[in-house]
């Protein structure tokens, strides 16, 4: 793992369907000055810049970290840009982590987006060569055979979907920063919505946000100088992995895939976790349609294999159950792509700092406070994960 | 403490100036193939994946997820891409390789520049407001730093021609220490690698000038000895003297004896290449010490600096031994590219 | 699930070769229907606020600095700029080009039909230049430090291109009339950027080879020689292996539906809602295609389902993957979910 690395400042944008007020440059910037004002810092501070977001088509600005080099006080520094697919911004963070973890640098400031306003991801992402047919629409098209497999793999009830849709909801209205806000959601409400891709409804998947989130991640050294100056503890990386694995592999199982288990079993061992549903206090997974709760429970081992829906039912995974997952609302209440991914990894690093406000889960900022960050993309195949926790590692 | 990281193996397509009908992940697999021969790893011990692509080339997203399934990534590898040129794949995969717990990296970068329209996509990738609207495209753009030069006194043509569209790839295999001297004869040791980004819009940039260059030849400390060879990333002849400047090359400095990219010019792989170029001297016995560099953005906004040694005190081949001797310093074997194909 | 003998007619080689169809390119648009729309944020809003009226403004930094273009940041030290309304001052009209480059073949996205020169231009007044085109009529009358005039398009609407060109001399050029009937004070805060780019792509020889089949009513796949594994659609490399797959074999046209989505959201070039997209593991392969399953109710649908492919009648079939319209249920009792689980 190398050198230690902390989140020392976190800052998000509001999410919304539209951020017409900004530009693009305007939008990354906003989340950049939070997350240096949470660290105490300016931009004078950063000594590396690392962009990350989905399909350029999304914007149509091809490689946009090149002009966006300036409005992030790039200027002089190394500056890279990832791109994971949905993962992306979770992967993002690695590679600033690793930056520091390599012993590189002090300070890296990490950046994730999406403008979705400025066009249509489901254009986007339905864009193929002309010599294959267009079978698939969007995301939900291509995730919902993968669900209808879990559901009848498992025998989990109808319904648990729809729990999910709920429970995220709910916990959106505790985040100042979430684009969904549904005070009257219900079981109800959410069966009658619209069956997109059957079984998934309109309810059940995310929205579509414009927004951006960056953190700065530092060396122990910085860490500390950044705790002394504002008050705010930092959050410590414990284990922070990245796994792939092909799309269309023979025998590859794309409903709970073995990069996702062997992702998350590279982090447990560095963090010793051994048994993730007691050890984790709190989880920030991506969940872009609601069935994927139950589905990454197993592939995440918090539940044995067909049993992942039986801890949604339980109320486990609620706020106020024994191990929250997505108490900020997840990506089924603010989707920004590119900045999902790194959303989860900033939530969870806020809930052990005691950042997360009015959705902060009191056991993870305790002192053996441990939080999961998780993202996932492509057909399932590409998998980013950190441990981070209150304790020094 | 900067732990020894070397390029210990280097393969590129064969590339090409027309679309031959090859898929950008048909270009790949086999180069990945030639790099494990050539060190003789196995898959399964190769310690981290990284590599470097774009959308816009051929114009569906994800085409790095169809690379990956060419690729044998099985069981999941620790992996990762820049929407870059593979040369910053490299620059991460060597940052990963610091960690210590990691031996092994293979990159590889690919593009088909041959099927779609780079002035077009070369447009799209500046600032949204003020520049893509006109569509001024790479030529527009590197004819301003050419007239710019000339004006300065450099004896550049300032009418750019851009280097033909190519198809292609490559990949390289970094392994630290001890690995990489049981896989590689003559390891190419990187002995200082570094990027920097200046400011996007041109009219605040000194165009006679390449900031970011510069800083990042001095952080891989270019000069702390001397250069044999330079794999600079000169997609236009201006470029050169301009770079021979900003990274501080001695005039006896062999510039790009490969061809260069103004002879294979495969996106996305060109500056890699570059890098896997200046090491395939050091893996011949021809050089001991040589630098790449690759670019990208308008008018080089972004550049990084590799400077590569040959083993330090490594025992130099008997004179008398020539069978052994290292090859005297010549150009690379370059594949001769196809000629373009008719239009139809 | 048990194998039923794969009917293997054996094979010429898979894997990137020469493609034997040089008619196979198909033209690829990407175009986002109406344009990306962008918002300005204040900066460049107003900025194009005042292009719209016919004025070219500056932004101060703070060291006094007028930036025209006005960026939102200062490029060195990335200090917000424009803020307040001093820190705004027109500039110009009169401008220097401070260099230029000629363009002998305009396309139809420039701002000009006819020749021209792309220029960095700086304003009378401001410290910095834009990129704009001058019409200059030939390349003999471009010089570096010709002072040069904006002329402005009739139908302003906020943009970049509201500036027609720039054209020698000291101007001023009349502003034209806005066409349109706009409100004086009704800021710019949205742009609609039409984008449009072309791509001549080819199937790839594997692809071919599929939908050469395809062109008969069969259904190809190769399969790996190192894992024995058949992949339909055909693989030019192993998932798995990240080796050639160089066997081509014939798979029947019958299968198993191993799971289905059932699609309410329509799409430009989608089948009519709703329709039912299915992954079919054909008899005798070891991954499941992606398919359309009609001819029977979306309600019966069901996992397990025995199905076969119905094809388009011979004399209406062409060199498409269209020629297998889609899978309809053979009647044949389901196939249990244990025996097909692991292609899932």
């Amino acid at each position: 793992m190398g050198n230690r690395c902390a989140v020392i400042g976190v800052g998000q944008t509001e999410y919304r369907a539209k951020r017409a007020d900004v530009s693009l440059a305007g939008l990354v910037r906003e989340a950049a000055l939070r997350a240096l004002e949470d660290a105490g810092l300016t931009f004078a501070d950063i000594d590396s810049v690392v962009v990350g977001k989905a399909p350029d088509m999304f914007e149509g600005v091809v490689t946009p970290e090149l002009y966006l080099a300036d409005a992030l006080g790039a200027a002089g520094k190394p500056m890279l840009r990832v791109h994971t697919a949905g993962s992306v911004g979770g992967s993002t963070a690695l590679v600033g982590a690793s930056q520091v973890q390599a012993g590189r640098h002090d300070r890296v400031l990490v950046v994730a987006f999406e403008k979705q306003s400025e066009s249509n991801a489901t254009w986007a992402l339905s864009t193929h060569s002309p010599f294959s047919a267009s079978l698939v629409v969007g995301a939900g098209g291509y995730f919902a055979p993968y669900i209808r497999a879990y559901i009848r793999r498992s025998g989990a009830p109808g319904n648990i979907g729809m729990m999910v849709a709920v429970k995220d909801r709910i916990n959106a209205l505790r985040n100042p920063y979430a684009h969904l806000k549904l005070p009257d959601i219900d079981l109800a409400m959410v069966e009658k919505s619209m069956m997109l891709w059957d079984p998934i409804r309109y309810l059940e998947t995310c929205p579509s946000s414009d927004g951006a989130v960056a953190m700065v991640l530092g060396s122990e050294r910085a860490a500390e100088a950044a705790a002394a100056a504002t008050g705010r503890r930092p959050a410590w990386v414990h284990g922070a992995a990245m796994r792939s694995e092909p799309m269309g592999m023979a025998g590859r199982d794309s409903v709970d895939p073995r990069a996702g288990r062997d992702c998350a079993a590279d982090v447990y061992r560095q963090a010793g976790v051994t048994e993730p549903r007691r050890q984790f206090a709190a989880a920030e997974v991506y969940v872009p349609f609601s069935w994927y709760e139950p589905m990454w429970l197993e592939n995440l081992g918090f539940a044995d294999k067909g049993a992942g829906w039986k801890l949604t039912e339980s109320g486990a995974t609620a706020f106020e159950g024994d191990i929250p997952w997505n108490p900020s609302g997840g990506v089924l209440s603010s989707n920004p792509i590119g900045a999902s991914g790194m959303i989860r990894f900033a939530e969870a690093a806020q809930q052990v700092r005691g950042q997360a406000g009015e959705h902060q889960v009191p056991a993870a900022a305790e002192s053996a406070g441990l939080a999961l960050g998780h993202a996932y993309g492509g057909g399932s195949q590409f998998f980013a994960m950190w441990a981070v926790g209150v304790a020094k590692p | 403490m900067t732990r020894d990281v070397a390029v210990v193996a280097f393969a590129q397509s064969e590339h090409s100036f027309s679309d031959l009908g090859w898929t950008e992940a048909d270009l790949v697999m086999p180069l990945v193939n030639q790099v494990l021969a050539a060190t003789g790893l196995r898959r399964s011990e190769i310690g981290f994946t990284c590599s470097g692509s774009n959308d816009y080339l051929v114009g569906t997203p994800f085409s790095f997820v169809a690379a990956l399934d060419t690729i044998g990534a099985w069981p999941p590898i620790s992996e990762s891409h820049v929407e870059q040129d593979a040369a910053w794949a490299l620059y991460e995969a060597w940052i990963r390789l610091q960690h210590g717990d990691l031996d092994t990296a293979l990159v590889y970068g690919f593009g088909k520049g041959t099927v779609g329209d780079h002035a077009g996509i070369s447009s799209l990738s500046y600032d949204p407001y003020y520049l893509a609207p006109l569509m001024p495209g790479d030529v527009g753009m590197a004819g301003l730093q050419a007239r710019a030069l000339k004006d300065a006194g450099f004896a550049v043509d300032p009418d750019p021609t851009p280097p033909p569209p190519t198809d292609g790839a490559a990949a390289v295999i970094l392994a630290a220490g001890d690995v990489a001297r049981r896989v590689c004869a003559r390891p190419a040791w990187i002995r200082g690698i570094d990027h920097r980004i200046e400011p996007h819009g041109l009219g605040t940039r000194d165009l006679t000038r390449s900031a970011s260059a510069r800083q990042a030849a001095g952080n891989a400390g270019v000069g702390a000895g001397p250069v044999e060879f330079a794999e600079l990333h000169t997609r236009f002849e201006h470029e050169e003297a301009l770079l021979r400047q900003e990274l501080g090359l001695p005039d006896a400095c062999v510039v790009n004896a490969s061809g260069g990219p103004r002879k294979a010019d495969p996106v996305m792989a060109t500056g890699l290449i570059r890098i896997g170029e200046a090491a395939a001297r050091i893996h011949d016995g021809g050089a001991r010490r040589t630098v790449a560099h690759a670019a990208s953005g308008p008018c080089l906004q972004h550049n990084l600096v590799c400077v590569l040694e040959a083993e330090p005190g490594a025992v130099e081949p008997e004179p008398s031994d020539t069978a052994s001797a290292p090859e005297p310093a010549r150009p690379a074997p370059h594949p001769e590219p196809a000629r373009p194909a008719e239009e139809d | 699930m048990s194998r039923q003998a794969t009917q293997a007619t054996q094979a010429t080689q898979a894997g990137p070769g020469p493609d034997p169809n040089p008619d196979t390119r198909a033209r690829h648009v990407l175009e986002f229907p109406g344009g990306y729309t962008r918002s300005t944020g204040p900066v460049i809003g107003r900025f194009l606020t005042g292009l719209r009226a016919g004025r070219v403004l500056g932004v101060r930094t703070a060291d006094g600095r007028v930036l025209v273009p006005p960026t939102e940041y200062d490029p060195l030290t990335a200090a917000a700029l424009g803020g307040a309304d001093e820190d705004w001052t027109e500039v110009g009209p009169a401008a220097t080009v401070t260099t230029w480059t000629w363009v002998d073949d305009p396309r139809p996205d420039h701002p000009l039909d006819r020749p021209f020169a792309w220029a960095l231009i700086r304003p009378d007044g401001a410290d910095s230049a834009l990129l704009h085109a001058v019409d200059a009529g030939s390349k003999a009358a471009m010089a570096t430090g010709m002072r040069v005039h904006p002329t402005w398009r009739a139908d302003r609407v906020g943009s970049i291109k509201d500036l027609a060109c720039f054209v020698p001399g000291e101007g001023p050029a009349e502003v034209p009339a806005l066409a349109a009937e706009r409100e004086a004070d009704d800021p710019v805060t949205m742009i609609t950027v039409p984008s449009r780019l072309e791509y001549r792509l080819r199937p790839g020889t594997v692809w071919n080879r599929f939908i050469d089949g395809m062109a008969e009513g069969r259904i190809r796949g190769t399969r790996c020689t190192t894992c024995g594994k058949v992949y339909v659609p055909p693989r030019a490399a192993c998932p798995a292996d990240g080796l050639p797959a160089t066997e081509w074999v014939d798979l029947p046209d019958t299968g198993v539906l191993t799971t289905f989505a059932v699609n309410n959201v329509p799409a430009a070039g989608a089948p009519e809602v709703p329709f039912i997209s299915g992954y079919v593991l054909l008899d005798g392969a070891d991954i499941a295609m992606l398919v359309l399953v009609s001819d029977v109710p979306w309600q019966d649908v069901r996992l397990g389902m025995r199905v076969r492919a119905v094809w388009v009648p011979e004399a209406e079939r062409t060199r498409s993957v269209k020629n297998l319209r889609w899978f309809a249920p053979t009647g044949e009792p389901d196939v249990p979910f244990d025996r097909f689980e692991e292609y899932v």
